[in-house]
C-alpha cells in the first residue's frame, strides 16, 4: 500500500536555540492540513493493534477516519468517550510504547502519529468547548476524591457525570497534581490543565485546595462528614534518594523540589514571584526518565550553561519518552551514559563535584533490561548543582494517618480488583497504588474505580 | 482566602495574628505548624500553630525578611491567599517529672503550647526565656499564668539576667536533680548550645527544627535534616527531634543557601516592590 511509504507529517517545533531561553511550548501542534495529511496514512486495520495497546482503548482508527472526513467534532466525541484529557495525553503519553508502538506501519516504516493527532483533536475540542459537561440525574450521595492529579480528576468526572455530589480535596494551593507541579510549561502549558479543571467545575465538581487528607481531615472524618465513598488518588510524590555521601549539601536538589520551585512557585520569574532558585553554570541530573529530562531542560532554561544527564544504563534503556530524549539532545543536554554516582563532593557545604563509577551492561534483570554492573573505574565531574531524578514512592501521609489501610512495604496502597482498599468504601488508584507510572494509567484507574464506586453506592442505597 | 480576624503588634519585630481556618483548626495539636502564602505570588512559609480554637488558628511571627514583612503589612479584615495544615508530627509529650522549656526570641511562640501540654500532663515546668532586650521578651503573661518557675535573660541586661539562656540552663541542670527533660526552641545556634548543655548534664532534650520548606507534605525534600547520620524530612518526620542526634551545623548551612536571593527580595520590598 502506498500509504506505508509516505513519511510522517512533522509537527512544527520551536527552534532549539531559541527555546532554551523561554518556557513556551516546544512542539507547536498540527494545523488542520497537517492533521488530515497524517490521518490519510492510517490503513484502518481490521483488528487495530493500536486500540489494544492503549491503556484506555481509545477508538483510534475511528477518530482518525473522522479527521480524514473533516468531522472534527465527531473525532473529539469519539476520543472523549474513553479519554477525558486528550489535549494532555496527546502531549505526554509514551506513545512509542503504546498505540504507536503497536501500529503495523511501524514494522516497515514509521507508525501513524497518533499522539499528534490526539493532541490536535483535543485542542480543537478545547477551543470549541466541545467537552460534554452534562450530568445524569442528580443523586444525593456525597463522594470525596483525594488529590487532583489525573487519577483524581478522571474519577471525579466519571462520578459527577453519574450524578453524584463530588468534592475534590487537594493538599497544594493549585490543582492538577504532577501535571501542575511536575511537568514543565514548555511540555504541557498550565493553561490546558486549568481548562480541564474548569470543565469539571462547570460540571458541578467542588474543589477544595489546601486540604490535606489525613491531616486537615482524616479519612474517618470524611466518613463522619457524610462522604459515602472515597477515592484516594494521592500520587507518588515521595522522592527516592541515591543514598550516597554528600546528598544533603546545598545545591543538591531532588527533582521534585527543583521542578516545584519552577512550575508551582514560578521561581523562573524571581523576584517578581518570591521563591528563589539557583543552579549555577554546570548542572548534573541523575536519572533517565521523563522527570530527569524535564529537570535537565528546565535547568537549561533558567540559565545553566552546561547540563548533563548521568544515567547508569545505555541509551536504549532510557525510560523517558523518545520525543523528550530527542528534544533534550537538540537542546544541548549532554548524555553521560553508563555512569553511576557514588559520592557528591562539596566545600563549605556546597556541591563541587560528583564522582561516578563507570558501568557496563550484564545479563537481563527482572525488568527485562540489561543490568548495569560496576567496572571499578571512576570519573569525577565538576558541577555547581545536581538534581536527583531516580524515582518517587507513594506519598506517606494518608498511610501514616489512616488506621487499617493496608499498604505494600514500599508504600503502595493495596486494592482489590474493584479498586477498593482494605477499608470499606475507600477506593484508590493512580500512582498511589502502582508507584510512579503514567498519566494515562492513572486516569484509567480513576475512571475504572468510578464504575466500582457507582456499583458500591447503588448496592448501599 | 483566609481572613485575618485579629492582629496585635507584640514588639517592633513580632506580630500575633488570628486567622480563620477551620480546616487547619479541626485537628491541630501542640507542635503542629502551618504553611501560608501571603498572596498569589508569595512563597510558602512555615509557622508554628501558637494556639487554636475550633475555627481559628493563632500564629506569632518575626518579621525576618520579605515574606514575613509582607504578612506584617496585612491588617485585621484582610486575607492571606493560602493557609494549610496542620503539618508535621504533633509534639511527643513524654512522661516527665520536671521539664525545662528554653526559648529564644520568637521561639517563645512554638514553645508555649508544648509547655502547656506538659503542665496539663502533670509535669512541673520551668521556663527560661531569652531575648535581645526587654521589649523582645514576648508572651510573658501567657507563660506566667501556668509555669512553676520562670527565668528571663536579655543580651543587654534590661530585664532579668544579663546573658544567654544557656547560663541559667547550665545552673538549673546542675542544681536541680528533679529536672529530667529539656525542650529548646529558638535560633539553631541556641538549640545547638542548649543540646550541648543538656548532654553534658545527662538530660534528654527535644528541639524543633526549622529548615527551608516548600510543600510541607514530604514531596519536595527541601526540608531534609541529618538525624543520627540518617536523612529525615522535617515536615513529616518532625519538626521536633531529639537534640543529641541533630546535625545543627548542616542545618545552619542549608538555611542560609538562599541568603543572597532573600536579600534581593528584601531590597525590593524596601524600594516599594
Ligand atoms: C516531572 C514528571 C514528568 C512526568 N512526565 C510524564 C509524561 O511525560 N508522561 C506520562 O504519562 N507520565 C509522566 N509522569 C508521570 C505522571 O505525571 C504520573 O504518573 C501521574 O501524574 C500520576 O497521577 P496521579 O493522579 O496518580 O497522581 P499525581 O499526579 O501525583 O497527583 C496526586 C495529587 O494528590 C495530592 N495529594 C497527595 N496527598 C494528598 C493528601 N493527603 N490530601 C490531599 N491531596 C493529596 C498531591 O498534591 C497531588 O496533587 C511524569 C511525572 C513527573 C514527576
Ligand atoms: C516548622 C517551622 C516552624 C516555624 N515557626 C515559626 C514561628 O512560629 N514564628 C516565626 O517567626 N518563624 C517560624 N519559622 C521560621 C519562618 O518560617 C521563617 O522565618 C520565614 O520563612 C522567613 O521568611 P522571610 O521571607 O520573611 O525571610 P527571608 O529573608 O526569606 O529568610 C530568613 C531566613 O528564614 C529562613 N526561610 C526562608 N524561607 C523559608 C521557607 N520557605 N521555609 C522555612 N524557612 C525559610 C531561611 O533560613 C532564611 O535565612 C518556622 C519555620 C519552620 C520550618
Ligand atoms: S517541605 Fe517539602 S518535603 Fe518537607
Amino acid at each position: 500500500m502506498a500509504a506505508n511509504k509516505t513519511p510522517r507529517t512533522k509537527m512544527p517545533e520551536q527552534d532549539p536555540l531559541k527555546r532554551t531561553s523561554n518556557f513556551l511550548e516546544v512542539a507547536l501542534g498540527y494545523a488542520v492540513e497537517d492533521a488530515k495529511k497524517e490521518a490519510i496514512r492510517c490503513i484502518d486495520c481490521k483488528n487495530p493493534r493500536c486500540v489494544q495497546a492503549c491503556p484506555v482503548s481509545v477508538k483510534i482508527p475511528e477518530f482518525i477516519k473522522q479527521i480524514m472526513n473533516d468531522d472534527m467534532d465527531g473525532a473529539f466525541d469519539t476520543i472523549y468517550e474513553d479519554n477525558i484529557l486528550p489535549s494532555i495525553c496527546g502531549r505526554v503519553c509514551p506513545q512509542e510504547s503504546q498505540c504507536e508502538g503497536a501500529c503495523v506501519l511501524g514494522i516497515k516504516g514509521e507508525p501513524v502519529s497518533i499522539g499528534a493527532l490526539e493532541r490536535f483533536v483535543g485542542d480543537y475540542g478545547m477551543e470549541k468547548n466541545l467537552a460534554d459537561t452534562s450530568v445524569d440525574e442528580e443523586k444525593p450521595q456525597k463522594v470525596a476524591v483525594v488529590g487532583s492529579g489525573p487519577a483524581g480528576l478522571a474519577n471525579a468526572a466519571s462520578l459527577r457525570r453519574r450524578g453524584y455530589q463530588v468534592t475534590v480535596f487537594e493538599a497544594l494551593h493549585e490543582y492538577g497534581g504532577v501535571l501542575t507541579y511536575g511537568i514543565p510549561e514548555f511540555r504541557l502549558p498550565k493553561e490546558i490543565v486549568n481548562k480541564e479543571i474548569d470543565n469539571l467545575k462547570e460540571m458541578g465538581v467542588t474543589f477544595v485546595k489546601n486540604a490535606i487528607i489525613g491531616k486537615s481531615i482524616t479519612i474517618e472524618q470524611l466518613k463522619e462528614d457524610g462522604f459515602e465513598a472515597i477515592f484516594v488518588g494521592s500520587g507518588a510524590g515521595l522522592p527516592s534518594s541515591l543514598g550516597i555521601p554528600g546528598e544533603n549539601y546545598n545545591g543538591v536538589y531532588f527533582a521534585n523540589e527543583f521542578l516545584t520551585r519552577v512550575n508551582l512557585m514560578r521561581s523562573n520569574t524571581f523576584p517578581s514571584h518570591a521563591t528563589p532558585i539557583k543552579v549555577g553554570g554546570t548542572v548534573a541530573v541523575v536519572g533517565g526518565g521523563n522527570v530527569a529530562m524535564d529537570a535537565a531542560r528546565t535547568a537549561k532554561r533558567i540559565g545553566a550553561k552546561d547540563v548533563m544527564i548521568i544515567y547508569r544504563r545505555d541509551k536504549d534503556s532510557l525510560p523517558a519518552r523518545l520525543e523528550e530524549i530527542h528534544h533534550a539532545e537538540e537542546e544541548g543536554i549532554e548524555m553521560n551514559l553508563l555512569y553511576n554516582p557514588v559520592e557528591i563532593y562539596g566545600a563549605d557545604y556546597e556541591v563541587k563535584a560528583v564522582r561516578c563509577e563507570r558501568m557496563k551492561l550484564g545479563e537481563k534483570d527482572a525488568s527485562g533490561r540489561r543490568r548495569p554492573l560496576p567496572t571499578g573505574e571512576y570519573k569525577t565531574f565538576d558541577i555547581d548543582s545536581i538534581i536527583i531524578a531516580i524515582g518517587q514512592k507513594p506519598n506517606p501521609i494518608i498511610k501514616q494517618n489512616t488506621m487499617g489501610l493496608d499498604t505494600h512495604e514500599w508504600g503502595g496502597i493495596i486494592t482489590d480488583e474493584k479498586h477498593m482498599t482494605s477499608l470499606d468504601g475507600v477506593f484508590a488508584g493512580g500512582d498511589a497504588v502502582t508507584g510512579a507510572a503514567t498519566v494515562i494509567l492513572a486516569m484509567g484507574t480513576g475512571k475504572d474505580a468510578a464504575g466500582s464506586m457507582d456499583e458500591y453506592l447503588r448496592n448501599k442505597a | 482566602m483566609y481572613k485575618i480576624v485579629d492582629k496585635k503588634v507584640l514588639n517592633d519585630d513580632i506580630d500575633f495574628m488570628r486567622i480563620e481556618a477551620p480546616l487547619v483548626a479541626r485537628n491541630a495539636k501542640p507542635g503542629h505548624f502551618i504553611i501560608l502564602r501571603v498572596d498569589d505570588e508569595g512563597e510558602r512559609i512555615p509557622l508554628t500553630i501558637a494556639d487554636n480554637d475550633e475555627k481559628h488558628v493563632d500564629i506569632i511571627y518575626q518579621k525576618m525578611g520579605y515574606s514575613t514583612k509582607m504578612l506584617g503589612e496585612k491588617q485585621i479584615g484582610d486575607h492571606v491567599a493560602d493557609f494549610v495544615g496542620p503539618l508535621g508530627k504533633a509534639a511527643h509529650i513524654r512522661d516527665k517529672q520536671h521539664v525545662v522549656g528554653v526559648a529564644g526570641g520568637v521561639g517563645a511562640a512554638p514553645l508555649l503550647p508544648q509547655l502547656k501540654a506538659y503542665k496539663k500532663a502533670g509535669s512541673k515546668v520551668t521556663l527560661i526565656l531569652g531575648a535581645r532586650n526587654k521589649d523582645f521578651l514576648i508572651l510573658r503573661d501567657e507563660y506566667e499564668q501556668f509555669v512553676d518557675e520562670v527565668i528571663y535573660t536579655t543580651d543587654d541586661g534590661s530585664f532579668g539576667e544579663k546573658g544567654l539562656v544557656t547560663d541559667p540552663l547550665e545552673r538549673k541542670l546542675k542544681d536541680d536533680e528533679t529536672i529530667d527533660h529539656v525542650i529548646a526552641i529558638g535560633p539553631v545556634i541556641m538549640m545547638k548550645f542548649c543540646t550541648q548543655t543538656a548532654v553534658k548534664h545527662g538530660r534528654s532534650i527535644d528541639v524543633s527544627l526549622n529548615p527551608i520548606m516548600i510543600d510541607g507534605t514530604g514531596m519536595c525534600g527541601n526540608c531534609r535534616v541529618n538525624i543520627a547520620g540518617k536523612t529525615f524530612f522535617a515536615c513529616i518526620d518532625g519538626p521536633d527531634f531529639e537534640g543529641h542526634e541533630v546535625d545543627f551545623d548542616g542545618l545552619m548551612k542549608r538555611q542560609s543557601y538562599y541568603k543572597d536571593e532573600e536579600h534581593q527580595c528584601y531590597i525590593r520590598l524596601k524600594d516599594g516592590r
